[in-house]
């Protein structure tokens, strides 16, 4: 008969041992635009040491029945982690290299603050370990120089690992952005999207373009976010 | 100029059965879904070596490393050095490990008895290797030699594939030993072979990344050669313009410069089409076609007739679309042509690859830097394994059955006289069909799944039943495997070591990782171990893969596929050697560097054909133009099956899914095969996503689930074909093959599609991979 998986456990040692931090000049890229779907990322995930049998990444169609477009996420370790800052038990670390670490077993307390929170929908509760978990850039191989599993199989490159002059060199047509506008909150994240190079930047929420007068309405005054443009 | 297409088997107008549910030898011998689980999910274990090797899979042979603790293999961690694919791998490369230490693997050998649970009880491997030399020496002796015949595979090492020909040849001296490379590359070879004289790619992948245009015809790279996908956005990050050509909107094709949905089966009119924009518009290098080619004016004159309104009526392609394709391939200073299995499998195969050929000579863009084109080869060692002997009409080294000169050279080699060699014999579809006549009684397969892989497989199934005598060697039980009399536990890629040829037509090494397990032991000794029972031993007494390839290098020495020069040690310290690499060379005329010929053609180098004459493989050093009158498919749609049928791949499986249906992660990443069909097809069938739908040809029908989709054309369908049983998308295609290669048709066949009366009887008794 076939063997089912039996979830293995997370590796004792993992949030003990003070690994090396992901050298500064290393730097993570998503390019969803070369994304053919094909999953080796997330059955590449499921290959690291630390976290066997387990993916973090997702990977869905945006509207199958329309395009063959897929999209990766992995998380984009923000500089202010909103996953940490909800995070009742402070299970959710950022190291100093920037990297925000999956959740501290003994702390977590499995409360789904992080999952509902994130916005970009990274962490996922693993009910049967009662443990959140997400990607923490493969710390044990970043850490040593090494590319993070789902970068390093990317047969598109779409997540691609590397530093910022070889990508500058290696596609030219596009530029890294990191900071992201989700409403009032603005997000600055290690992880960067590519885009096409001479394009502005890109507009993911109305208000964010939008002049925002004073209206003396308390219904209306101060829904707007500040505009990207001013100032 | 064509001879007549053949069609089906010797059988009346009766379809034969749809295939039985087997539900106990599923029970028996699965396929189950292996996860990792134990040793390959505890964290913190330490591998007791890494293994540097090659995907098992697909012709792109990516280097990766196996993590091996105890005999088993726990895992993958990429090569990052090697550099074809450095490190990048598709889900099939890193879940391949799981098909080791599988609860259904053979470990011993198998006889049919039909009281046996899943039919089939083990017995000791010396009584089994004692039954089939005197089954051979029966067959042989009662009906002639030729009613043995070979079936055999391309994902063998090169030594086994070299072996299986010379087994065939020289100790059964069998005329009919053919392999299942006969589905995959022959119309691309037969073609490269009468255009350039060698078959092979012409350029390393390194000369995609500085092509201007870059032409995808008939490939679906993202999904069934995804290393290659980056090769081309790397061109793409530098200017190049993508044009694809099929009739879906694969994953590449979504974001390509130009996308032209052809019809499928027209490829020929397309090409044409295009040539006659070149010649119009004077888009030719005059120079080139005058030095480095013949022939040219007869291509010319069947473009003449193909104005682009009629090459868009016939393709189903905007003539807009078409103007601009010509425009981007004419007008451009560097490009690479790249085809597969979607110009290939069609009973016109050859002429279709043949067309896209005569765009690329027009264009002069070949034998140099950054101007290429080749085929995708398909299978792990579809170019090695389709070099030494083991195809029909094959001799070592690239050499022909039937040339008096390669017979005794190879005859030579072996210490026989050139008198015992057997003449051509039958494809590998003429043996279905020669089983099913009688001519052929006896059958040895190996690293081959029929049943699954061979169109109109009801036919298959009928044959195979037929046969006196049937063993078959494999490490599953394999759908085909179910239908022989005894089965002989082979091994896995990673139980042996040899070398492969991938792609690019770069020599690599496999090394062995670990044991066989139980009694399964290497193909290439079970081989030896039947001509040792069988009293011819002389020849077939290798003690390792590295003696069969000494002997290669000797065998394919003044071919035109030349190994000589090439050793174990050369490979790895180049990461690959790629041929032709002689020995020697006549003086004045170098032999190739360490890395061997990377790109074929360059303009003053040297072939053993053409002796200096040319880049190309022919006495006078020129390539051949080829007029290529146009043909539609063998069978075409009408108001009885008023639906084109196609069939391909999916990323998560490979081939028959002998091994990829066992791999849980890959199964689950698309459990079942469906139909593929655009939202107004569907709308006016009434069928919604999802729905189970029933598709007929005349040869079979086959109930799936729908997948409605507006990436392919609506007056066609497609299925992949991974899938055994009720769930095959060969119950429905056509055995038409073409002329030259005698490659199936699989790519279009006439069908209709309605809504199913309900679920089939299989929803509810199989799991999504048997």
């Amino acid at each position: 008969m076939a063997r089912r998986n039996t979830r293995g456990s997370l590796n004792p040692n993992s949030e003990s041992v003070l690994l090396m931090p992901v050298p500064d000049n290393l730097e993570f890229f998503i390019d969803p635009s070369r994304c053919i779907g094909c999953q080796a990322c997330i059955q590449a995930c499921s290959e690291c040491d630390t976290h066997k049998g387990q993916s973090m990444i997702q990977l869905d169609w945006v509207d199958r029945a329309q395009s063959t477009q897929t999209v990766p996420v992995v998380c984009m370790h923000c500089e202010s982690p909103t996953c940490a800052e909800v995070c009742p038990a402070d299970a959710i670390k950022r190291t100093g290299d920037g990297v925000v670490q999956t959740a501290r077993k003994p702390r977590c307390i499995a409360c789904n603050n992080c999952v509902l929170a994130c916005p970009f929908g990274v962490p996922k509760m693993n009910t049967g370990m009662n443990l959140m978990m997400k990607c923490d850039m493969c710390y044990d191989r970043a850490s040593v120089g090494l590319k993070p599993m789902c970068a390093s199989v990317c047969p598109s490159q779409a997540l691609a690992f590397g530093t910022r002059e070889e990508m500058a060199r290696l596609r030219p047509s596009a530029r890294p952005a990191n900071t992201f506008q989700f409403g009032a909150q603005t997000i600055r994240t290690k992880v960067n999207i590519m885009i096409p190079r001479d394009s502005p930047t890109d507009i993911v929420d109305v208000t964010s373009s939008m002049y925002e007068p004073a209206l003396g309405c308390e219904l209306l005054d101060g829904l707007f976010a500040e505009s990207l443009y001013e100032g | 100029m064509k001879s007549p297409i053949t069609i089906s088997g010797n059988r009346g107008e009766e379809t034969p059965p749809a295939p039985p549910l087997d539900l106990e030898s599923i029970r028996t011998f699965g396929p189950f879904r292996a996860y990792a689980d134990d040793i390959r999910v505890d964290t913190g274990v330490e591998p007791d070596k890494y293994v540097k090797t090659h995907c098992c899979f697909c012709g792109q042979q990516c280097g990766l490393q196996l993590k091996v603790k105890d005999n088993t293999i726990i895992g993958i961690e990429p090569w990052y050095e090697f550099p074809f694919n450095q490190g990048m791998l598709c889900p099939k490369g890193v879940k391949r490990y799981l098909q080791q230490d599988h609860p259904d693997r053979l470990l011993h050998a198998y006889e049919k008895d039909s009281v046996a649970p899943g039919g089939f009880r083990p017995i000791p491997y010396p009584e089994a290797i004692r039954r089939v030399a005197a089954s051979i020496d029966r067959l042989q002796n009662e009906f002639g030699r030729d009613a043995f015949a070979v079936l055999s595979g391309a994902s063998l090492t090169t030594e086994k594939t070299y072996l299986m020909g010379k087994f065939a040849h020289m100790c059964l001296r069998t005329a009919n030993i053919d392999y299942n490379g006969r589905l995959c590359m022959v119309s691309a070879a037969a073609a490269n072979k009468k255009a350039f004289g060698i078959d092979r790619a012409a350029n390393p992948w390194s000369d995609i990344l500085g092509a201007e245009v870059i032409l995808v015809s008939g490939a679906n790279i993202a999904e069934c050669a995804p290393i290659t996908t980056n090769y081309v956005w790397q061109a793409r990050e530098h200017g190049a313009k993508v044009i694809v050509v099929d009739p879906r909107i694969t994953p590449l094709a979504r974001t390509c410069d130009l996308f032209l949905p052809v019809k499928p089966g027209r490829d020929t009119a397309l090409f044409n089409g295009i040539l006659h924009l070149m010649i119009e518009n004077d888009w030719l290098d005059h120079d080139f076609i005058a030095k480095h080619t013949v022939d040219f004016d007869a291509a010319a004159g069947q473009a003449r007739e193909w104005t682009p309104s009629r090459t868009a009526e016939v393709t189903g392609i905007a003539e807009k679309a078409i103007r601009r394709a010509a425009e981007l391939w004419g007008t451009a200073r560097t490009s690479f042509l790249l085809h597969a299995r979607g110009l290939e499998h069609h009973s016109h195969g050859v002429m279709n690859v043949l067309s896209a050929i005569n765009i690329v000579l027009a264009s002069g863009r070949i034998g140099r830097p950054n101007c290429g084109y080749s085929t995708i080869t398909g299978q792990g060692n579809g170019q090695g394994g389709r070099e030494h002997g083991q195809k029909c009409d094959q001799l070592p080294g690239g050499r022909d059955l039937d040339n008096p000169e390669h017979r005794a050279y190879v005859a030579k080699v072996w210490g026989i006289d050139p008198g015992d060699l057997p003449r051509s014999g039958a494809d590998a579809y003429e043996i279905i069909r020669k089983i099913d006549r009688g001519e052929i009684k006896g059958l040895l397969s190996i690293c081959f799944n029929p049943v699954v892989s061979l169109p109109d497989s009801n036919f298959v199934r009928q044959a195979l039943a037929k046969l006196d005598f049937y063993v078959a060697i494999d490490f599953f039980m394999s759908e085909t495997a179910r239908y022989a009399h005894l089965v002989l536990p082979g091994s896995l890629q990673e139980e042996d070591e040899g070398t492969v040829t991938q792609v690019e037509g770069r020599i690599i090494r496999i090394n062995k990782a670990v044991d066989c397990p139980g009694e399964a032991r290497p193909d290439w000794q079970i081989i030896q171990d039947i001509a040792q029972f069988l009293g011819r031993e002389r020849g077939f007494t290798f003690s390792s893969p590295r003696e069969m390839f000494e002997e290669l290098r000797i065998a394919s020495k003044g071919g035109v596929a030349d190994y000589s020069g090439v050793t174990y040690e050369r490979i790895e310290e180049n990461f690959g050697v790629f041929w032709p690499c002689p020995s020697e060379t006549p003086e004045g005329v170098p032999t190739p560097g360490p890395q061997g010929t990377p790109r074929l053609f360059e303009p003053e180098s040297w072939n053993p054909v053409a002796k200096g004459a040319g880049p190309f493989y022919f006495p006078d050093g020129r390539a051949r133009f080829h007029g290529i009158p146009y043909s539609g498919p063998a069978e075409d749609v009408d108001g009885d099956f008023p639906i084109i049928l196609t069939t391909g791949r999916v990323v998560s499986q490979f081939l028959s899914g002998n091994q990829t249906r066992r791999i849980g992660p890959l199964v689950d990443h698309y459990p079942e095969p469906r139909v593929e069909m655009h939202p107004r097809l569907a709308s006016r069938l009434g069928v919604g996503d999802g729905d189970w739908v029933t598709v007929e040809s005349r040869r079979g029908s086959c109930t799936l689930r729908s997948l409605v989709v507006n990436t392919i054309r609506p007056d066609t369908v497609f299925i992949p074909y991974h899938w055994p049983g009720r769930k095959s998308a060969n119950q429905l295609t056509i055995a038409a093959q073409d002329p030259i290669s005698k490659i199936p048709e699989y790519k279009v066949c006439a069908v209709r599609v309605r809504k199913a009366d309900g679920p089939p009887e299989y929803a509810g008794l199989l799991e999504p991979q048997q």
